[in-house]
């Protein structure tokens, strides 16, 4: 087992390292200048040369290449062009509000599909089955920032409930922390609600066809234990593999719903950093992006150790 | 149980101090990244500048140059040599006296940036330090701007720094936010693109006089200052604003006006009646605009109220100004601008077969991420097309643009033919200061490159001038010049007033965005 | 897909023919597909449905409510009266026009995207499926491609280059290229390894015609719902491109483009972004419906799958 930890660890090497190839000869081979956006609007061409050269964008491509891959093999991803600070300080900095958000959703997404998905498959064919897949593509069909709009117009502007936007770390405290998360939180569970009850009535629909099921109702089970112990159970490996997908996607929904909430998440970050041109700050998020996708792959593929006793590495 | 009791009431102490903290949040107009206001012209950056540094000089709301850090000077009787007495008490967040060292330095670094600021160092012969408090310029021959240039409002400002601060290279960024404004800037709690804090100095020794513009007394009323970085959807600003979660909006969307005016805690307050002038710039170095009489055709296609009814809307915001320096400044003034007046599709279309345009169709830049001027591209494409011009309008995110216009390629290899853009009204109140009218051709500062050597004759007369009556009239004389060449169209004058909440009283009025003098209930 | 159950269906029924009639019987490609068809008969009909071009504008109609009446410029220079039906926005240009014109675009984006992706996807697939030492390089290059979030290549191709309707289909296109090319990788992996492939390879069959002949034909019903599925998130995805502000540019009427511009002032005028919306959502979800409905009636296996 750990064995295949290390194997499987190891071949995420040459994902990243194309990845970072990637990502670097796309900022350096497109137009628009880092310099120039830094000078500001009333700066010369001669100053705006200037600070080219001090940002070390003159040298050739290749050698640029080579020491943003020396400092990063000793851990150190650069310094923003902008900000003064290093690149890995940015990240830890918006790590926080990112992961809040990510894993609220989640756990909302998980919590409410996974029963909903279950319970579809359960009744296949009757109303609940059919209202859960027409709610399921409408989720996917409306555009995230749509919804937070008409949800911030409800909920915040017209009931007052929930705050307009805005974060507060959890050191602030428990409550403050969670109101500020809680609509941005559902604007963006309702994709992955959709998708992964989905998954999860597909699959337990599979499962509950199996023979295995017929033999613990014949033996008397309950219903509620013959549908979490034995279907459910079975039907656990695609839906932790599509709670996988989803979190690989989630990275991608936090984006939009970061600039309306005003969440100071790396989402934001990245969109800012592209804007800006700050190459560094770009090839550092999404060089970890990259490296999260993959750690979740990994993680979701371990779990189906505990979920399918049949599977050993 | 006895320590129980204890940290309960130095809980609820501390918890009750926090309270009687008054803190102020505002969503400033763009995010703030860089940190050096001699570095970067961004207007953002210089609103930092002012909240922890404080000038020599401060332009006040009736745009007359008052004096601030410096008590007395005096102009000696052949005009070249000036010396300054700085005021009593004046110190640094550290504790450290400001003194003439610390001046002499700071005017060095921005001398090297700043182009008022470059123009006077070319005048001056030497700075001097007889003094803690006294510093003396040593003249090549008079100069007719030096107070104006000390004590210019926007872009960049003379801001005074320490001596170690200031003696960074003026291309490399600061890293120590030393200053002597009323304001500390709170490093250890910045966070880029979600907070900017900053809290009241309170070694600030402000003058008596009532705040005016950035001249007068800066007290500070409140104990904290948080900038939120992390709020940049429009909507959900005014959101915000109404729902009270902040205090202050510095620049609404003129398309937000309607919702804040209608809700009822919040007041709209014109704090800048100067405010910005909007113009469309040519490029002066490829066809079609590389010759005046095409460039005039454009003129003559524009009229003034179009660009503002459609960008601004709002008519109590705007008003046209047929002058390229600020209306109701000492310079403004009225000369060549017959041609603006009003929209003159026939005449346009005279003066461009005159030139023998030849449908090369104009390349115009168009920002879609910046709400005050993105509309402006869209009414020039529809007024040029209306006189006979091809228009290729090209949108482009802001930096890009930035990018594009510092290009000095063909407009069909990544250069570009026409942008437009607004101006701080205090950045182009004077011939001098107006980066537009710099015509040096190819070695021009600003984009654009126009080449018209009688301009900066009149300019060079402009500068050693001290007769303000005369220097109006080379004003007139320097404008009529510029619009005969056509150097770039100016398109009228708007204002965007600051929304606040009811318990926020003291805006001070003048040209910039200021937080000092503000209560807040 | 195993051989076993591949050999069963192709025993029992001949799979191409019946599979595409019960496809047309379906309640969800039947409804999918009408309102798809409905829209592209809007979009082709865009200039006589009582539009005028969605880039004029004139300042004095700003903000009208739906349904009012007020000016437009046309290049000409004259004025002419015209009753808003899904109001005007800031600028005052009809957003009923600019709406139908935003069909044209949205329509292609998705279309162009996915056929793109799906073009780029089986040219890699087939090669990493047939040629051992691409497959290796290919692979790794998708995976890496794949960790990168797909929005995020977007956002980055769009805003460092032009803006334009190429660019734009472009960026959406490639962070779908992984997806489909496993997918034909897969497939072909397995045909390969089929008795009437081996039976034709014996027989001398070129590979260019053992290709088209027989794998591609097995693709085509994966694909083509693969397609459908990225026609909607190409759509989509276009919207958040234009509302981040790094879509289209605004004088190309998009959905996207026409909410973006409308979103500072939801609360005021939501006809801005209510109107474009309502096309998008129903759009997206007609795609998806018809996606589901071919899904079921092509492919069984994968409906299993997801």
């Amino acid at each position: 087992m750990l064995q295949y930890i290390a194997r499987r660890l190891l071949a995420t090497l040459p994902v990243l390292a194309i990845v970072a190839v990637l990502v670097f000869l796309l900022l350096r081979l497109t137009p628009g200048d880092p310099a120039a956006i830094l000078a500001g609007d009333a700066a010369s061409p001669d100053q705006i040369a200037r600070i080219r050269v001090s940002l070390g964008l003159e040298r050739p491509i290749p050698v640029q290449f080579g020491i943003w891959v020396s400092h990063l093999l000793h851990g150190d991803l650069g310094e923003s062009f902008y900000f003064k600070i290093k690149v890995s300080q940015l990240i830890a900095q918006r790590l926080g509000p990112t992961l809040s958000l990510g894993a609220l959703t989640i756990a909302i997404a998980v919590l409410v599909s996974v029963p909903l998905g279950t319970l579809a498959a359960w009744r296949f064919g009757g109303w609940l089955d059919r209202a859960l897949m027409g709610f399921s593509v409408l989720g996917f069909s409306i555009p995230v920032f749509v919804l937070a709009y008409l949800l911030i117009w409800i909920v915040s502007l017209k009931l007052g409930w929930l705050p307009v936007q805005g974060y507060r770390p959890l050191a602030d405290g428990a409550w403050p922390f969670l109101r500020h998360l809680i609509l941005p939180a559902v604007t963006l569970s309702v994709i992955f609600i959709a998708l992964i009850a989905r998954v999860t009535r597909a699959s337990v629909l599979e499962a509950l066809g199996e023979d295995y099921i017929r033999t613990a109702r014949a033996k008397g089970l309950r219903e509620a234990r013959v549908l979490v112990r034995h279907a459910l159970a079975n039907a656990a490996v695609p839906i932790v593999t599509v709670i996988g997908i989803g979190i690989a996607l989630l990275i991608g929904g936090v984006v939009v719903t970061e600039s309306v909430y005003a969440i100071p998440g790396l989402g934001r970050l990245t969109v800012d950093a592209v804007l800006a041109r700050d190459f560094p700050t770009i090839q550092g998020v999404i060089l970890f992006f990259s490296f999260v996708y993959v750690l979740v792959n990994l993680l979701v593929d371990l779990s189906y150790v505990f979920l399918d006793p049949r599977i050993r590495y | 149980m006895r320590k129980l009791v204890v940290l309960l009431v130095l809980a609820s102490a501390m918890g009750a101090s926090n309270a009687q903290e008054k803190v102020l949040r505002t969503i400033p107009h763009s995010n703030l990244s860089v940190l050096d206001p001699i570095w970067t012209t961004a207007y953002i950056t210089r609103n930092h500048g002012y909240m922890i540094y404080d000038t020599l000089f401060g332009t006040d709301a009736k745009a007359e140059i008052k004096p601030q850090m410096v008590d007395t000077w005096t102009m000696s009787k052949d005009g070249k040599t000036w010396t300054f007495k700085l005021r009593k008490g004046l110190k640094f967040h550290d504790g450290a006296p400001v003194t003439s060292e610390d001046v002499v330095a700071s005017l060095q670094r921005w001398g090297k940036r700043d182009t008022l600021g470059q123009q006077l160092m070319t005048f001056i012969e030497a700075m001097e330090t007889p003094a803690p408090d006294t510093f003396v310029f040593k003249l090549k021959e008079p100069c007719g701007f030096v107070l104006e240039a000390l004590g210019k409002p926007s872009s960049v400002v003379p801001f005074i720094m320490p001596k170690r601060v200031a003696e960074t290279d003026p291309f490399k960024q600061i890293d120590d936010y030393t200053g002597s404004g009323p304001y500390v800037f709170k490093k250890d709690e910045f966070k880029p693109g979600d907070k900017a804090v900053y809290v009241k100095f309170k070694d600030y020794v402000p003058r008596k006089e009532p705040a005016s513009g950035t001249a007068g007394g800066k007290h500070v009323y409140v104990d904290r200052v948080e900038w939120n970085l992390a709020l940049r959807d429009p909507q959900a600003q005014v959101n915000a604003l109404i729902k009270g979660e902040e205090d202050i909006l510095e620049r609404p969307a003129f398309e937000s006006y309607a919702q804040l005016k209608q809700a009822k805690d919040i007041q709209i307050i014109n704090r800048d009646p100067m405010g910005y002038q909007y113009m469309c710039r040519f490029n002066h170095l490829y066809p079609p605009f590389d010759k005046a009489s095409v460039r005039r055709a454009a003129l003559a296609a524009f009229n003034q109220e179009a660009f503002l009814k459609a960008q601004v809307g709002i008519p109590e915001y705007y008003h046209t100004c047929p002058s390229m320096f600020t209306c109701n400044t000492p310079y403004a003034n009225t000369a060549g601008s017959e041609i603006m007046a009003k929209s003159n599709m026939k005449k346009a279309r005279e003066l461009l077969k005159e030139s023998g345009y030849d449908g090369t169709p104009v390349v115009l830049m168009k920002p879609t991420d910046l709400a005050a001027i993105q509309k402006l591209p869209d009414v020039a494409a529809q007024l040029m097309r209306q006189a006979g011009f091809k228009v290729d309008l090209q949108a482009m995110d802001w930096n890009t643009l930035v990018t594009r216009r510092a290009k000095k390629d063909p407009p069909s290899q990544g250069g570009w033919n026409m942008f437009c853009t607004a101006w701080v009204a205090a950045d182009i109140w004077s011939p001098l200061s107006n980066a537009a009218l710099d015509t040096k051709g190819k070695n021009a500062s600003w984009f654009g490159w126009p080449d018209d050597p009688k301009i900066e004759e009149l300019k060079a007369k402009f500068a050693r001038e001290l007769d303000l009556a005369k220097r109006k009239t080379l004003a007139a004389e320097i404008q009529e010049e510029a619009f005969k060449d056509g150097t770039h169209a100016p398109l009228g004058e708007y204002v965007n007033p600051v929304a606040v909440r009811k318990g926020v009283t003291g805006v001070v009025i003048g040209p910039g965005d200021f937080y000092w003098n503000l209560k807040k209930n | 897909m195993d051989a076993a159950a591949l050999a069963t269906e192709s025993a029992a029924v001949p799979r191409h023919e019946s599979a595409w009639r019960r496809a047309r019987r379906n309640a969800s490609v039947r409804l999918g597909g009408v309102v798809l068809a409905l829209l592209v008969g809007v979009a082709i009909a865009a200039p006589w449905l009582g539009t005028v071009d969605p880039t004029l504008f004139d300042a004095g109609s700003r903000d009208l409510v739906p349904g009012k009446v007020g000016d437009i410029t046309t290049l000409e220079g004259e004025t002419i009266r015209h009753r808003f039906l899904m109001g005007s926005d800031s600028f005052g240009r009809d957003i009923y026009s600019r709406v139908i014109y935003g069909t044209r675009v949205s329509l292609s984006v998705g279309l162009l995207a996915s056929l793109l992706a799906l073009a780029f996807g089986i040219a890699c697939g087939l090669g990493a499926g047939y040629v051992r030492w691409l497959d290796g390089v290919l692979m790794r290059f998708m995976d890496g491609l794949m960790a990168i979030p797909a929005i995020l290549i977007a956002i980055a191709l769009v805003a460092l280059w032009h803006a334009s309707l190429a660019t734009v289909i472009v960026a959406i296109a490639i962070p779908e290229i992984p997806r489909v090319t496993r997918l034909v990788r897969s497939l072909v992996l397995s045909i390969r390894e089929e008795p009437y492939v081996e039976a034709a390879v014996s027989l001398g069959t070129p590979t260019w015609r053992i290709m088209f002949g027989h794998i591609l034909p097995n693709c085509v019903a994966p694909l083509i719902v693969q397609g459908t599925y990225i026609c909607a998130s190409a759509i989509l995805l276009e919207a958040i491109l234009s509302f981040l502000g790094v879509g289209l540019p605004p004088d190309i009427p998009t959905w996207g483009n026409i909410m973006a511009e409308g979103r500072v002032q939801f609360n005021e005028y939501p006809h801005n972004v209510f109107f474009p919306g309502v096309f998008l959502a129903v759009t997206v979800l007609a795609v998806n419906i018809l996606g589901d409905g071919l899904r079921d009636t092509l492919d069984p296996k994968m409906a299993k799958r997801v």
